[in-house]
Order: C-alpha cells, then structure tokens, then sequence
C-alpha cells in the first residue's frame, strides 16, 4: 500500500477532491455578499442613505458590470422600491443568502463526509485483503485482536480526515494569507513584524509536535498490545483460572495501563503547552503593533488610521492560522496512525492476486501427479521439519504416511495443505508448481483436512458446506425496491474499491459435491455424514431441540404418530422395560414424584416455586388426597439421608453435582430443620418449615435414589391426586406447567421427549443408547429421518464450534473436505480427538467411499497408527525428516518394515 | 435392591471393607446402578476410560485383542472390581470386558473414584495391594512363558 496518506487519499479521491474545492470557492460568493448585505441594510432604508424624500425610490437589484472596451453593461435596471419596500427587499435577500450559504454548508458536509466514508470502506477492504493473502509465516506470529483492532479503530480517523484533507489548507491558508497580504499593504513593517512572527508559529510549532507524534505513535501500539492481551485473557481463561494465574495477569494489565496512562498524560501535557505556546504567539503579534506601531505613531513616522486599519486586519488572522495548525496536527496524526497500520501491513512475500482470483467455472481435473522435489520445510526457528524430500503421489494413489510426530510426515502434508511454504524444493502439481497455481484450482482439487479444526460461527449445516463456497454461482433477480438497493450496492462497492459479488447469491457449488441443485444435495450431505460417523451426533443434536409445534404442524402430528410406533417396536422387540410411558392412570416409576402429581413439567420455575410456597391450592388438594402428611414425612425421611451422606463433605465436593434434591448451602439449614422437629407431630410444625420438608419429595426418583420410600399405596394415591390437581387447576397458574397428553405436541419439551412420552429406564447403562438407536430406526421407516436430521443441520456451533466436542469438530472438519470432489486428499491425521477404534472405522469409510467415486482420486493419509497402513496402496515412513523408506504394501507380517515401525 | 442392600454388597469387596458405612452409602449414593445381559461389552479395549465398576452379581470375561482374534486373559465375579486401571492412570482401557451372565454392578464415575482415592487414604493403599498382586502374578506368569519359550528354543 501506499506509505504517505496524503498520496493515497489523492491518488483515490483527485476527481473529487477538485470538484469539492471548486464548490467551496463558489460557495464563497454568496458568502461574501451576504457579509456586505448587513451594511447596506444599516446605511441604507435604516438610516435613510439615499432616501432624502418619503417619495424617494431606489433601484432593487440593478445587475451592471464594468466591463474594459465596453464601458458599463447593464443587464438589469433593477426595480424602483422605496424606504419600506427597499427594508423588506433587501431583509428577504439576506434570508435567501442565508438559505443559500446553509444549503451550500450541507452539501460540502455531506459530500466530504461520504468521501471519507468511502476511503475508510477502502482501507478497510484493502487490510482485509491483504490478510487474506499473508504467508503463512507471518499470520503465525500475528495477534488476531490486534490485526481487528487496526482495521477496526485504528484507520476510522482517516474517513474524517479524508473530506478535509485538501479544501482545510486551500481555504484556510487563502484566508490567511489575504489577511497577511493585507496588513503588509496597510504597512509594510508591521506587516513584516506579523509575517516573521507566523514564520516563528510555523516553525517551532510543528517541531514541539514531533514528540506529540512520538507519543501518539507510543499510545497506539500499547492500546493494541492491550487489546491483543485482552482478546488472550478471554480466550486463556481456562488455563489462567487453572494455574491461580489472575494475579499475573492483573499485574500484566495494571502495568499495561500504567504505561498507557504515563503516555496519554505526558501527551496531554504537551498538547496544552503547545497550545500555550500557540496562544502566546498569536497574542504577542498585537502586543507589538501596540507598543512599537503606537511608538511610532507618536513619533508620527505612521499614520494613526494605519495602524488602526493593520490592527483591525490583523485579527483575521490568527483564527483561520490557529485551524491551520489544528488540520496540521490532526493530518500528522492521521498519517502516523496510517503509517503505523501500512507497516504492519506490509509483508512480503504476498499471495498473488491471481492466485485469488474468482473463478465461476469448475476447475478442470488435477491430471499430473503431486509431488515434492528435493523439499525442505522449516518451521519459525529455522529447524528442518521436512528436509530434501522427494515424493510422488500419482492420481488415484493412496499413501500412508507414517512416523510419528518427529518423522515430517505431519509437515509434509501440511505443505501440500499450502498451509506453510517450503523452504527449499518445490511441490508441483504435474508439472506447475502449486503456488503458482490458482486457488481456484488447488483450492477445490486438493481437499486438506487436519486435526486443528476452525469452524465458522454459524449453523451445522453451513460450516458442512463452507469448502464449496468458492463463488457466487447464480445472478439473483432482484425487483422493486430491492433492485434499486441493489443497484446502489454496486455502485458504492465500485466507487470504494470493493468487489461486487453478491453474498445472497447461492455461492453452494453443486457440482463439486457430486450433486446437481439443492433439492439432491441433502442425500450427499446424508451420506458423508454416515461416512464420518457423524449422523447420530447430529441426530444427538437435532432431538434435543425444541421446536415451535405451530411453527412445523405436520411433523409436529407426525411426532406424536410416532409414540405408538415405538410402544410397538419396543414390544415388538421385547425390549418395553427400556422405556416407562406417561400413562394418565399409573404412576411412572422413573419419573420425579413432583411429575408424577402434575403428571407435565413446569415451565416456569420462578413462578413455580412461588406458587409452591404461598398458593393455598397445594396445600389443599394434598390434604384432600391425604398425601400432606405422607409426604411430610416422607420428606423427613430424605432430608435425614441426604444430611447423613453428605454432611463431612466439603460444599465444593464432586459429589454434590449428583445431588439433586438441595444445594450444598441448603445442607446446614436442612441439618438444623430436623433438630428442630424431629419427634414433633406435623401440627406444630410451622406452615414453612412443613413447605421446605414436603417439596424435597417431588424431586425423589425411586429406582435413582433407592432410599426405598415409594409403596405400591402412595403410588396410588399420587395418581388419584393427579386428576385433582389437573382438573382443579386454578386460573392464575394455568400458565406455568404442560400436562402430559398422550395426543399433543409439547412444546417445552425436545423432540426425543416427545417421541418417548415417557422415561427411560435407569436400569441399562446403555438403555439410551438403545433408544436412539430404535428412534432413529423408526425415524428412517416413517420417512422423517431427513426432517430430524435438517432440524441438526440448523445447530449453531457457538463461537469457533465451541459448543460441539472436540471430536464432533474433527470429524466435521473431515466430512468438509470428504463432500467435495477432489484429485488430491491429503488427511493430516484428522481425528486425533478420537479414540483408536473409531479412527479406525471412520477411515475404513472414508477410503470406501472415496475408492467409489467415477474418479478414483488419491489419498494421502499421515496415520497415528501404523497399524492401519495396510489399507493403503503404499507406505511412506519418514523419520527425522527424512523418507527412510517407501514400500508398495506391507508384504507379509514379519517384514522388515514391521520390526522398523515396532 | 435398595441403597441399604448396596452397602452391605459394597462391605464385602475387600477394596472397600475398610471404609466407614457412611462414606460406603455415599459411594453407593453417588454411582450407578447397572445391568447387563450376557454378551455385552461393560467397555471396549482402547477406549478412553469414564468409570470403574463394582461387580455386584454375574460373571465377565476379560478379553485382549491379538492378531488371532480375541483372548480371554481372565474373569471376574461377584464383588470385584474391573476398570480401575484406565482411570487411574489415563490409558485407553487395556482389555475388553464382556459379560458372561446377566450381570449387575454398580458404575463409579472417574472423578467420583478420584476424589474418594485423594480422601480415604485406606482405599489407596488397597488399590495399591490389589495392583501389586496382579503385577506380581503377571510377572510369574510372564517368568513361566519365558522359561517355557526358552525350553522350545533349545
């Protein structure tokens, strides 16, 4: 980029630039006269100048000029008004010069300000660009927070300074030289005097402002540092509260702001003193037309109207002087900053731009073979992580690359990944060389998978799909308003320098993923995902949403259709103790008590609680039931278990996540409860006390907390209860809890609760697994599989696919690679996360289904594992860096290469 | 089988008969009680271990892979315990276990069996008995192939 701004801002704005300069000069006009009106206003129909009669009449707006050659040309002899008529003639006059000068401010404003906005969209453009072509190298040793920083903050003051940048000086310093001039006609020594003092200003000043541009440079950097070591402290939190390292952080910070404190203030001090220094400078001036122009005016070497007249001339002067300094000082500003962000900017070697370049046609198959020549990779310290290799992987190939994490082989592959660049050698493709060649070829016919994963905040589904989003694909027709919007998009992203594809355009390159349009691309989707093993995580996903039932009807119908299916199935399969069903008239064992009473979930907890404690229903129906008192000592009964067991624990112990009744503080207060009504009947209880034992019951589960509370009686009378507490529901609570309804929707619930309406049994460890094993079976016989599996595809993965497990992202990360259509698969051992088996399978699949397509391409799969590398055409063992050995398959179980790997 | 019932199996592990019945109630409390019909697997070789469990009926076969197919190194029964070795160490379970019979046991989280290792001393010296004990037997039984080797050898 440019290095001045000044330059950049010309070489990008010179048309407009000139026709703002040429608006202000007009401007002027208007301006200039509306200063005279005032006067002739006074002079004339005010104090009668002109008017010596009532009956005298003066011209209104005569146009003539005083042309040389042709005498007085008059165009217009004006209109006879008189002394009135001249007052409100003139009066309406100033009001439109008013108007006027207002609609001429307005214009300059806005169009410098959309000149600005338009640079700043520049800059901006151009940073990110350029990021998007740094080496690898240099991105390694980058601050993410710092590089946003600069594009974020650190240019904005250049959009401001943009509009200014040419018309400030043109104006100001004509207007301050008109006044010097001036006051150098009135008196030439005074004058002189005035003009050896401005020299001074313009001199000295700029200079005390170097160490103000020192300093502002220094501010700068520290504010980035601190916005990178920010960003470090959010994303390090884990490790910082890990190793009780706050305190070092918080000394980091203290000491950071310290410094930049130290600098803000020392750069305040100077701007003040030079703006003292300024004042001082500008005031003196008078001083001295006073004291020596009055000397000689005594003397009576000057003219008395003289000085007056240079005095009066004068004070024009500092005002449009002193803005000239301020526009100095905000344009050296301005060039530091931007000279500061060019130079972080400016790394070399880049990314071509035609490397980058958008390419809307697919890229022609990879026909040549892969190969590294005499390659040597380093990593930043300069050691040789790959040195002179030579390798070949012809079309169609797969190469196991084995030898652990000291051999090279994860090297390697990260420099056919282009993810760093060689150090010596080269890797050509047939015969070009790879970074000569256009991402648009290496960038779809090569497909790179490692186990460092990024994923995009986004849904599931978007980040599948990102490695086929290469190019807006389809012209959007827009209509109406929205084509005129879109119409001003292009124009503004040209006029800045922008490009104009259109990010509403379907960017989803079909044909790579081996379909033809959107409606056949979700069986690609399906059957990659069945490939990585990564449908039943999705499925995991898609039934633990909750969906708006109104807002999906049928499947919503189709759901509660399902829960017959299942009971059948499970019959069926003789596996019916796996799940208890909600059942209107029988108690469901593995439910909660409190469930079991409302027979529904509470949707509104706050109000739930609430309710329990102050509303007289509970209370009643309960003793209408004849359970108050069971339950009360049927709550005694839990506190004095819970308090046994986890009384000696301290209140940070593990054991208490499995606590579900009370929380570890409610462990004393329930301690000091039963002291105090142990052996006291229920009546003299107090009404709270009774509240806190009774509500530990709703949360007990008998076969979870086996304190064997739960008759075959109790139950009985719960179920009885529950139709009271249905029917009887008062008005004001009606809101906060769903019932269960064997024919309806709940929409509180996931899709698997409502699926199941009911419980899954706490007797198989496996019992879930089970159960979504035979769901998702059902899910496929009755043709919903694809709708659940959509709603997973919708999951948003959280910032950098946080809210996946780190398994889920690798093996996402290596179905992004597997659904595009490549010559070249290079798996950097994709799927550390995972336990060996599963890596096992998921790369039995992945080969299988690669080795099916029309065109075989190859493989080239660097393995943790050396064991699976007789799935491979060939093996390649690097060790130290360097190829030890390549063989065609592993011969026979004892061979040389086995005791090598061993 | 009630939280009462447990305790009382618990007492009878010689792992755990040092330890006071309420902390054995709390340990009951907190893990899982779990069946399994014959054939199934309670964990996988080469998986990341999760838990240790406490066999409270039934018999397991312990399984290793070899390039021959799957063999069964040993067995355990009632009032033993399997799985302690991955979570204690951090290694992917060494052996397959499978059920010989239907089973039941109680499933021991890995932190849960962590912390009450750091709080009962009693109960790490035990573990510590029962590792030597079967590091002792391997080590005979690793003696005896040798010897055995050396003999077909010569």
């Amino acid at each position: 980029m440019e290095p001045r701004l000044s330059r950049y801002i010309w070489s990008h704005t010179r048309k407009q630039q000139l026709w703002i300069l040429l608006v202000v000069a007009l401007s002027m006009v208007p301006y200039f006269l509306s200063f005279d009106l005032p006067k002739q206003i006074v002079n004339g129909p005010i104090q009668g100048e002109g008017f010596d009669s009532p009956e005298a009449t003066q011209a209104f707006l005569p146009i003539s000029f005083d042309l040389p050659f042709f005498g007085e040309v008059n165009l217009f002899s004006g209109i006879e008004l008189g002394r009135e008529g001249m007052l409100l003639g003139l009066s309406l006059v100033f009001l439109l010069l008013v108007i006027i000068n207002g609609l001429f401010k307005f214009y300059i404003n806005t169009y410098k300000g959309r000149l600005g906005e338009r640079l700043l969209r520049r800059i901006r453009f151009e940073l990110v660009d350029l990021v998007l072509r740094f080496p690898p190298s240099h991105l390694k040793r980058v601050k993410p927070a710092e590089i946003s920083t600069m594009i974020k903050d650190e240019v904005e003051p250049m959009g401001g300074f943009t509009g200014d940048a040419f018309v400030q000086p043109a104006l100001l310093g004509g207007q301050a030289l008109t006044a010097l001039i001036f006051i150098l006609i009135q008196s030439f020594w005074l004058g002189l005097v005035a003009a050896v003092i401005v020299a001074v200003q313009a001199i000295i000043i700029p200079r005390m402002r170097r160490r103000l541009l020192v300093l502002g440079r220094e501010r700068q950097l520290t504010a980035r540092q601190l916005s990178g070591r920010v960003s470090e402290i959010v994303d390090g939190i884990g490790t910082i509260r890990g190793h009780d390292t706050s305190n070092y952080e918080r000394a980091d910070i203290a000491a950071r702001l310290g410094r930049i404190f130290k600098i803000r203030y020392d750069l305040y001090q100077w701007k003040f003193l030079v703006k003292f220094l300024n004042n001082f400078l500008a005031q003196v001036t008078p001083f001295l037309f006073y004291s020596i122009g009055g000397y000689f005016a005594l003397q009576g070497q000057l003219d008395i109207g003289q000085l007056v007249a240079v005095i009066g001339a004068y004070k024009d002067l500092p005002g449009p002087l002193k803005e000239l300094i301020d526009w100095d000082q905000a344009r050296q500003d301005v060039q530091v900053k931007y000279a500061q962000v060019v130079e972080q900017f400016s790394v070399e070697p880049l990314i071509d731009v035609k490397v980058q370049e958008i390419s809307m046609a697919p890229a022609a198959p990879l026909t040549g073979a892969l190969a590294a020549v005499n390659l040597s990779v380093a990593d930043d310290g300069g050691s040789r992580l790959v040195e002179h290799v030579s390798i070949q992987i012809q079309p169609g190939e797969t190469v196991a690359v084995t030898g652990g994490t000291a051999g090279g082989g994860e090297a390697l592959a990260e420099a056919f990944g282009r993810l760093t660049w060689p150090a010596s050698g080269r890797i050509v493709v047939g015969d070009d060389d790879l970074h000569a060649l256009p991402e648009s070829v290496t960038g779809r016919r090569i497909s790179y998978a490692s186990s460092e994963v990024y994923t995009f905040q986004g849904s599931l589904g978007d980040n599948l799909l990102y490695g086929l989003k290469h190019a807006p694909l389809t012209e959007v027709v827009y209509d109406g308003d929205k084509a005129a919007h879109r119409r001003w998009e292009l124009m503004e992203a040209k006029l800045a320098g922008n490009p104009c594809f259109d990010l509403n355009s379907d960017w989803i390159d079909y044909q790579a993923a081996g379909a033809t349009g959107p409606e056949d691309l979700f069986a690609k989707v399906r059957a990659v995902l069945d490939v990585t093993l990564l449908t039943n995580d999705i499925m995991a996903l898609a039934v633990r949403a909750t969906i708006n039932p109104a807002e999906h009807e049928a499947f919503a119908g189709e759901i509660v259709a399902m829960r017959g299916a299942l009971r059948r199935r499970l019959e069926a399969e003789k596996l019916s103790d796996l799940v208890v069903f909600f059942e209107p008239g029988s108690y469901n064992i593995e439910a909660t008590v409190g469930e079991n009473l409302l027979f529904g979930t509470v949707t509104n907890t706050e109000r739930w609680q609430q309710a329990l404690e102050s509303h007289p229903f509970f209370k009643t129906v309960l003793k209408r039931a004849g359970l108050h008192e069971i339950f009360y000592e049927m709550g005694l009964e839990i506190a004095e278990n819970v308090v046994e067991l986890f009384r000696d624990l301290p209140p940070d112990h593990p054991f208490f996540q499995q606590l579900t009744f009370m929380t570890a503080e409610e462990i004393p207060v329930y301690e000091a409860l039963l002291q105090k009504v142990r052996g006291r009947p229920l009546e003299e209880v107090s009404e709270d006390d009774t509240i806190k034992i009774i509500r530990l019951c709703f949360g007990y589960i008998e076969p979870r907390h086996r304190f064997g509370l739960l008759t075959d009686g109790l139950m009985e009378k719960i179920v009885v209860a529950r139709r009271e507490f249905s029917d009887g529901l008062p008005a004001d609570l009606v809101g906060i809890i769903e019932h269960y309804e064997p024919n309806r929707y709940m929409a509180s619930a996931s899709i698997i609760d409502n699926v199941l309406f009911g419980r899954i049994g706490h007797k198989h460890t496996d019992g879930s697994e089970r159960i979504r094993a035979i769901v998702r079976d059902l899910f496929e016989s009755l043709g919903l599989y694809n709708k659940v599996l959509a709603f997973g595809l919708d999951y948003d993965v959280g910032a950098g696919g946080k809210r996946l497990t780190a398994g889920q992202r690798q093996k996402l990360n290596l179905a992004r690679a597997v659904i595009r259509t490549s010559d070249f698969y290079i798996f950097n051992q994709p799927l550390l996360a995972l336990d060996q088996r599963t890596q096992d399978q998921i790369m039995r699949n992945v080969l299988d289904f690669l080795r099916a397509r029309e065109r075989k391409p190859a493989i080239l799969w660097v393995l943790a594992n050396q064991a699976l590398a007789e799935h491979f055409d060939r093996v390649a063992h690097f060790e130290n860096g360097r190829l030890v050995q390549q063989e065609p398959k592993i011969p026979s179980k004892d061979s040389d290469y086995k005791e090598l790997a061993s | 089988m009630l939280l009462k019932d447990e305790v009382e199996m618990l007492r009878r592990i010689t792992l755990f008969s040092g330890l006071p019945p309420a902390k054995l109630k709390l340990l009951a409390f907190t893990s899982d009680r779990v069946m399994y019909s014959a054939g199934e697997n309670l964990f996988h070789q080469g998986d990341i271990g999760d838990a240790a469990y406490v066999i409270l009926a039934g018999r397991a076969d312990v399984l290793v892979a070899t390039p021959n197919g799957q063999l069964k190194v040993a067995e355990v029964e009632e009032n033993s315990i399997v799985g302690e070795i991955a979570i204690l160490c951090n290694t992917p379970r060494t052996a397959t276990v499978r059920t010989a019979t239907a089973l039941e046991a109680l499933r021991i989280r890995k932190d849960d069996f962590l912390k009450l290792l750091a709080d009962f001393p009693e109960m790490a010296v035990e573990i510590m008995r029962v590792l030597a004990d079967r590091l002792s037997q391997t080590t005979s039984e690793l003696t005896e192939a040798r010897s055995r080797a050396q003999r077909a050898e010569a």
